[in-house]
């Protein structure tokens, strides 16, 4: 058991932290925190990250992953999330680009990663439906093969960032008459295949990132399959398991600490400032140690998975206390501006000044918004009830 | 010992809850809120009309002699319908100050207006410095031969785009945190010097940033005593208090309600979620949340006339707990509504925002655990 950065690792944090401060794009800068990101936004960053062959470390070495180290990995995360960068965005590098490489066959692999890789395509997510969220496998959109075609009906909801796509990887049911898990195949949809519709939902916070999709009598080509028809559900668990390594956000929510005590650094209660009040000062305490056991927490499952073992069940951990966190540092955040998260700045336009300090600006949208983290992603319920039968056999 | 409720104090809250239901079902706030005005001034004579806005003014002000109750009623009903025309600002708040402490010229002048719909008022109280501490004032006025000349700052004046008067504090002696000094004052919003910065609130109200600049008031505009404001702020800013209770009830219990029905009907795995018991647990402690934030509503509004100890502790014990309540019910009606909870579509995410909101109102749970935990070793 070891836990020091060798020379090694101290030169390649130096080389990312040169990189980021070179490389960023300075009209990126702010967006993150303002919540302002348009679809070139995210690809701004995620392009230059290719060019440097950096946008899918994880990926296997023959699509272009870096074959870094658990420590590597950590470093690299930990400088992005100081430089505030924007994040990669999960759907295609993390979860449809593992899947296709997994159980594609060679020619999805060089369509399709290539295009990922270098951000050709926007991918976004077709799980979820109206009647089918915690309880996925009871999904409905119906894909019925005709000839070398399958011919989609139904429809998803929430699927993020849906109004930028290009790709949706789809969960859709091929056998009405087996067991629901059975009857399942993962489907590439072109987005702008006729028969799409996507409107738009809006969030409590006033934002537009979730949106219905409607299939209407959407043509699929048969090669757009991944793997088994019937299949499709082993794919998805697959995915589930990799969505759920990324969503500690541990270099995030640390970040995003250190924000908070610059808050509290500024808000004075009686004079002398909220960051030195006994009890705000034991809050921020104890949300720093939740956000140490998480890490170390982390780096244990990252080291065993490095080590041949797959994210296990215990992955689960990662993503309710990973959000537990998040949802309490936006809560902290929230308290520490106090009344001064009133006005609603959403709507305020560019160039604006700020109503009241800069730092409360975001603080009550971000704090509503992030209650979605513990219901997306599989709720903290649900990842619960997965520790409760996985893991403790009960 | 009673808890019941009279025969007018049902009628009273049966008008409130026709007005609720025929005038702000849920879309038609959204139309409200999403106004270039943010209220209806209809429904502001309606209240008028009811005589909501006469009820807690004496029948000698031209009022119906309402008590602490009375506001209760009126707030628990705004808060299930998420009301947002200025009840609160101007009758409960400013309505208090010229109750209490008002010359009879400022009565006699502005009472009657306000029961009649007339004059909307909001109270100018928060400065960015000052946090929570009603105290701690860098707004000045300085006396000029018979003259204040008011100069600074407040922030998040709830309501402040629809007054027509303010009334503000401000410190005439005394350095920045002292008790003593703080002066209250009535101010036009059309006075010299005075400007706004009007903007929505993420809950779906309006309120105003208000600079003060060498704004000229005579002495007839000071409330109550000059350099001995504060007490009096205090004892509004309690009643505040009372009354936000009263409403953060009236929210919670709609929450709570719509997500056990939620649960009853929206079925995953083939059963209804609510037949799963981490869930019954769940809205178990909501409801048992809510239960004791409506006794800690009752205590406070019942306390509110006693004396000045007993008072503020009543006020402080209950906005901890309504802060703490309505939190947990907030989050956990999201929770269990799942994605349908996030939506700006459904109520409940407004409902939710609403009583994040006002544990921000004149002192969130940390500010009243420390003035009751002061009061309770005193
Ligand atoms: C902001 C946001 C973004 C999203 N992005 C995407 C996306 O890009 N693509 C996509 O496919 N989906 C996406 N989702 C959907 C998300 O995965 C679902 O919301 C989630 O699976 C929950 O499903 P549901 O909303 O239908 O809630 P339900 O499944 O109806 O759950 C309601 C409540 O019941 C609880 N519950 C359900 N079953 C059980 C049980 N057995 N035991 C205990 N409690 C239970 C849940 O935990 C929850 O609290 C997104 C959701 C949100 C909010």
């Amino acid at each position: 058991m070891d836990f020091n950065f060798t020379k090694e690792d101290e030169a390649f944090r130096a080389e990312v932290r040169a990189f980021i401060e070179e490389k960023y794009p300075d009209s990126l800068k702010g967006k993150v925190r303002r919540d302002e990101l348009e679809r070139e936004d995210f690809l701004a960053w995620h392009k230059v990250l290719a060019e440097k062959g950096w946008v899918a470390p994880s990926w296997p070495e023959e699509w272009g992953g870096t074959d870094w180290s658990v420590t590597q990995r950590y470093i690299w995360n930990e400088e992005n999330a100081r430089a505030d960068t924007v994040p990669l965005l999960p759907f295609g590098l993390s979860m449809v680009g593992p899947v296709i490489y997994t159980f594609g066959n060679e020619e999805q692999k060089k369509h399709y990663l290539p295009r990922i890789y270098n951000g050709e395509d926007w991918w976004c997510q077709g799980y979820s439906e109206p009647g089918s969220g915690s309880d996925l496998a009871s999904l409905r959109t119906k894909a019925v093969r005709e000839g070398d075609h399958y011919i989609v009906n139904g429809m998803k909801t929430w699927t993020t960032l849906a109004q930028y796509a290009d790709w949706i990887f789809c969960l859709v049911r091929t056998d009405s008459d087996a067991k629901a898990q059975e009857g399942i195949s993962f489907l590439l949809i072109d987005m702008n295949t006729p028969g799409i519709e996507v409107k738009p939902i809006i969030t409590l916070d006033g934002s537009h990132e979730v949106n219905e999709v409607f299939l209407t009598d959407v043509k699929v080509p048969v090669e757009n399959l991944i793997g088994e028809e019937n299949k499709g559900w082993t794919y998805a668990k697959f995915l589930l398991g990799h969505e759920r390594s990324g969503i500690a956000g541990v270099a995030r929510s640390k970040r995003n600490i250190d924000r908070l005590k610059e808050i509290a650094r500024s808000e004075l209660v009686d004079g002398e400032q909220l960051i030195r009040q006994a009890d705000f000062e034991g809050k921020l305490a104890q949300l720093e140690i939740d956000l140490t056991a998480l890490e170390f927490t982390e780096l244990r499952t990252l080291a065993s998975e490095s080590a041949g073992k797959g994210p296990g069940p215990e992955s689960s951990i990662l993503k309710i206390k990973g959000t537990e966190i998040q949802q309490r540092i936006t809560e902290l955040t929230l308290e520490a501006v106090g009344y001064q998260g009133m006005p609603y700045q959403r709507d305020l336009g560019d160039n604006v000044r700020p109503i009241g300090p800069e730092y409360a600006e975001m603080s009550a949208p971000t704090y509503f918004n992030t209650r979605k983290t513990s219901i997306y992603g599989g709720s903290n319920e649900i990842q619960r009830n997965i520790i409760a039968k996985m893991v403790l056999g009960l | 010992m009673d808890f019941s409720f009279t025969e007018e104090q049902t009628l009273l809250r049966n008008s409130i809850q026709k007005f609720v239901q025929d005038e702000y079902d849920f879309d038609t706030r959204r139309k409200i809120i999403a106004s270039d005005e943010g209220m209806k001034e209809e429904n502001w004579q309606t209240l008028a009309e009811l005589g909501l806005l006469a009820a807690p003014f004496t029948e000698e002000q031209g009022g119906f002699g309402g008590g602490p109750i009375e506001t209760m009623i009126v707030m628990e009903e705004f808060g299930r319908g998420l009301v947002v025309e200025p009840y609160a600002p101007t009758v409960i708040q400013c309505g208090g100050f010229l109750r209490y402490a008002g010359s009879s010229e400022q009565q006699e002048a502005l009472i009657p207006q306000i029961i009649e719909g007339k004059l909307k008022m909001a109270f100018a109280y928060a400065e960015p410095q000052g946090r929570y501490n009603l105290a701690d004032l860098t707004t000045t006025a300085e006396q000029k031969g018979g003259d204040f000349v008011i100069n600074g700052y407040k922030a998040v004046v709830i309501g402040g785009p629809w007054a027509d008067k303010f009334i503000v504090t401000a410190r005439t002696s005394g350095s920045q945190r002292e008790e003593k000094g703080v002066t209250v004052f009535i101010i036009d919003k059309g006075a010299d010097g005075v400007s706004t910065r009007d903007y929505p609130t993420v809950d779906g109200f309006r309120a105003s940033e208000l600079t003060l600049e060498n704004v000229v008031v005579g002495k007839d505009a000071v409330v109550g005593e000059v350099d001995n404001g504060l007490p009096l702020v205090e004892k509004i800013a309690d009643e505040a208090i009372a009354a936000y209770c009263a409403e953060a009830i009236g929210a919670m219990k709609v929450l709570n309600d719509t997500t056990v029905e939620y649960c009853k009907t929206r079925k995953q795995f083939g059963q209804p979620i609510g037949k799963f018991q981490v869930l019954q647990h769940r809205m178990v402690d909501m409801f048992m949340e809510y239960e004791q934030s409506v006794s800690m509503t009752y205590m406070v509004n019942l306390k509110l006339e006693e004396d000045e100890i007993e008072r503020k502790k009543a006020a402080s014990g209950a906005k901890v707990q309504i802060g703490k309540s309505g939190r947990f019910v907030g989050q956990q009606s999201v929770q269990l509504h799942g994605g349908m909870g996030m939506t700006d579509e459904l109520n409940v995410g407004h409902y939710f925002k609403r009583l994040t909101m006002i544990d921000t109102a004149f002192g969130n749970v940390d500010h009243h655990l420390k003035r009751y935990a002061k009061l309770s070793q005193a």
